[in-house]
């Protein structure tokens, strides 16, 4: 017994319910650590999206793609987590609402 | 289509030249008459300070010196050929080009501009030479010399410019050396006031200019020749009605009247006596002011063909003669005399082409340069010896002190007051002559010019015997350090009193035994002159008059005769005067100013002309700039940007409260404008 493959729609679905978890996550969630961890998960579903699609249309764009992603992704994680750290030293907290003086 | 021919046949000038290029060696060198001077400006323009008052006084005055030669050279080449071929232009290179109209920077030699160019850079060359000495010991000595060569260049342009544009750069050029070289010592408040003055007025001089030559140029173009070269212009100019003629040559005239200092617009050249001495000798006196003159003398080609205008010009020259001598009388201050005997030696010039004596006015101007600039040499020289005193109320016998600015200065005496044998009697008695017996002439024109001559020679001896004869009204300390000015300024004086005397000899009538080479040199270019006495009533009546007394003969010699002891008469009567109250009997002038106490107030105060002006045009125009300033500017301009910006300010004072400093916030907006942008395209993927 074969086990019929996973149609690509799945795919595509999954990886629309955690880009979703994602926002929802970066939007409400007070604790910097884990709006980024929410931001890494966007991309993510992102870079599902991508293989699928490579995958779907026989082509090696989407899987270029998506390593580019991990590797901004990688970027922006080491200059991200610097920034919360040199935040906590000065304010002792990375709660998001309180990080609030750049405004009028 | 003659007209059009005739167009085309002046269209290329420079075919003329090459026609004659094997027996005209010089003529293609006619550029080089402006660009030495132009080449002295830059060189002391740009390294006078550092390379030291020795070269400039060298570089200064033998650039003109150089441009005088190439004059004399071109002029003695010019008289080789026949009196019909002495004309020639000689473009340079295009100017303005735009589709039929063409201008070019071009010059252009015939006897009216050679004579122009000769007496502009001799008079310039011993003008610069005085200047070496008199400004020795100046702060801006090399500024001083930028500007005077940069004066001679523009008045050079203006001369022998080919066309009117040109001429205009010339015109407004040497207006703003004027202006520059009256406020030369520009810390003092009334030097840089009187410039600003100068050039103001001069404005509205130059305004009349330009809008004469737009109408010129817009009403030639109607008959198809867009051209405001001279030789193109004057060749076409019967094309043009009449009245039109009569306007482009009033507005011209209003420039002259600006730039030549006339009725109503004179009043800047008195007060453009606060620039140094040799500058009121060579711009305000010898050369800048008489380009009016010429101007005229250059269009007579219009002028001839508008009646009023001419009738226009010698009204208001002889207006200007008379009236500005009699404010000569009651000047105490040397220069302020002079100043005004230049006025009204311009009024006798605009006289002379007013009425068609157009060789006539231009022999003025040119004897007129010599003497009034050396009068205001003598004048420069008075106040070297004494420590730049300019009163006259405390000048008197300096005659032995400074012997030779006395008999320089006192030849240039006699040439103005018309004594018979020196320049300006020759001179001023042919536009007397001209102004009674010319066809455009009157009885009238001549009586108030001959008047005004008598009146030159009073107000000329006054000041002669204040400064000269009498008894020594200097002050103390200055009185033991009078000494006469150096040979480097005296030497320029004698070249000059020469000048007065032989300088009429170019123009003797034909009455005196003469040839009047002046007038036949001048003939191709300005015509034949006035055309055989008209008789009218004035004639009619003073030749019966002289015909009853006996003497008879051909009338027209006689009169001419006549009018000429009457002139000299005249003028020595103003000298009778003047001997009797300034040296006679000097408590006389005191006595009379008492006596005729509201006149002479009246006089004194320069007829409350500038006085007058100030009501009518400054204050008013003052008010009005400060009503528009207050109510237009401040309300209205203001207002508006002042409003727009204040409410710009409340919206963003309101939108700013969006940018509350939460990242999340941001991230919110962006999702929902990604959230509408995904729903629109949903949407319309479904319902269409």
């Amino acid at each position: 017994m074969t086990i019929p493959p996973v149609p690509p729609e799945c795919y595509l679905v999954l990886s629309g319910i955690l880009f979703t978890i994602g926002v929802i996550g970066a939007l409400t969630r007070r604790n910097a650590i884990v709006v980024f961890m929410c931001i890494e998960m966007m991309l993510n579903a992102v870079n599902l999206t991508f293989i699928t699609l490579s995958r779907f249309l026989q082509s090696l764009d989407g899987v270029l793609f998506a390593f580019f992603v991990i590797a901004v992704a990688a970027a922006e994680a080491a200059v991200g987590l610097a920034i919360f750290v040199m935040i906590y030293r000065s304010r002792e907290t990375i709660n998001v609402d309180e990080i609030n003086i750049l405004k009028w | 289509m003659q007209n059009a021919e005739r167009g085309l046949k002046f269209r290329n000038p420079q075919s003329k030249i090459r026609n004659d290029e094997k027996e005209s060696f010089m003529f293609d060198y006619v550029w080089l008459i402006p660009v030495f001077p132009a080449i002295g400006f830059m060189i002391n323009g740009l390294f006078g300070r550092s390379l030291g008052k020795k070269v400039v006084s060298w570089v200064g005055p033998s650039v003109i010196g150089l441009s005088f030669l190439t004059s004399i050279l071109i002029f003695l080449e010019l008289i080789g050929k026949p009196p019909t071929g002495r004309h020639f232009e000689k473009v340079i290179f295009d100017w303005v080009v735009s589709g039929s109209f063409q201008t070019v920077i071009g010059y252009q030699i015939d006897p009216l501009s050679i004579l122009m160019a000769l007496v502009v850079t001799g008079v310039s060359f011993f003008i610069h030479i005085y200047s070496v000495g008199y400004m020795h010991d100046d702060q801006g000595y090399a500024r001083y010399f930028t500007y005077l060569n940069l004066f001679v260049f523009m008045m050079l342009n203006l001369i022998l410019a080919n066309n009117f544009l040109l001429m205009f750069v010339g015109w407004e050029g040497v207006g703003l050396c004027s202006y520059l070289l009256i406020g030369f010592w520009y810390e003092k408040d009334s030097a840089s006031n009187a410039g600003k003055k100068a050039f103001v007025v001069n404005r509205v001089g130059d305004f009349g200019f330009i809008l004469g030559m737009f109408l010129l140029f817009t009403s030639l173009g109607e008959h198809g020749v867009w051209t405001l070269n001279f030789t193109e212009v004057f060749a076409n100019a019967h094309l043009l009605e009449p009245g039109t003629i009569t306007a482009i040559t009033i507005l011209l005239f209003v420039g002259a009247c600006g730039k030549s200092a006339q009725i109503p617009i004179y009043v800047w050249l008195p007060d453009a006596m606060e620039g140094p001495t040799p500058v009121s000798s060579l711009i305000h006196a010898a050369t800048m002011v008489t380009a009016g003159v010429y101007m005229v003398a250059r269009c007579n080609v219009l002028y001839s063909m508008a009646p009023i205008s001419m009738a226009i010009v010698a009204i208001v020259g002889v207006a200007t003669a008379i009236f500005t001598a009699s404010i000569g009388f009651c000047q105490n201050d040397i220069k302020k005399v002079l100043a005004y005997s230049t006025i009204s030696q311009l009024g006798y010039m605009f006289l002379g082409v007013g009425v068609g004596a157009y060789s006539a006015g231009i022999f003025h101007l040119m004897t007129h340069a010599f003497f009034k600039g050396l009068l205001f040499l003598g004048a420069g020289s008075v106040m070297h010896a004494l420590s730049g005193e300019l009163d006259m109320r405390k000048m008197g016998d300096l005659r032995k002190k400074i012997p030779y600015t006395f008999w320089t200065f006192f030849i240039a005496t006699l040439a103005i007051a018309g004594i018979p044998g020196l320049s300006g009697f020759f001179s001023k008695d042919e536009i007397l002559w001209q102004a009674f017996s010319s066809s455009h002439g009157h009885f009238l024109l001549w009586a108030v010019a001959a008047v005004a001559a008598g009146m030159t020679a009073f107000y000329m001896f006054r000041a002669l015997f204040m400064t000269f004869f009498g008894q020594s009204r200097v002050d103390e300390h200055v009185a033991h350090h009078i000494h006469e000015s150096p040979k480097i300024m005296t030497v320029p004086l004698m070249v000059l009193a020469v000048f007065s005397v032989i300088g009429g000899y170019i123009g003797v009538p034909h009455i005196l035994g003469g040839a009047n080479h002046i007038h036949e040199f001048l003939a191709p270019v300005l015509g034949g002159g006035a055309e055989p006495a008209k008789t009218h009533a004035g004639i009619a009546l003073i030749s019966q008059a002289w015909a009853s007394g006996g003497e008879g003969g051909g009338h027209g010699a006689s009169l001419e005769l006549l009018m000429m002891v009457v002139s000299v008469v005249i003028a020595l009567i103003g000298i009778g005067i003047a001997y009797l109250f300034y040296v006679k009997n000097p408590a006389l002038p005191k006595l009379a100013a008492e006596r005729w106490k509201g006149l002479y107030t009246l006089v004194f105060n320069k007829y409350y002309v500038d006085e007058i002006y100030d009501i009518l045009f400054i204050n008013s125009l003052k008010n009005l700039g400060t009503a528009l300033w207050k109510g237009f500017d401040d309300f209205v301009i203001d207002g508006t940007i002042n409003g727009i910006a204040y409410c710009i300010g409340l919206l963003s004072g309101a939108m700013r409260k969006i940018q509350t400093g939460v990242v999340q916030n941001y991230a919110f907006s962006m999702v929902i404008g990604g959230i509408v942008i995904a729903a629109y395209y949903i949407v319309r993927a479904i319902f269409y």
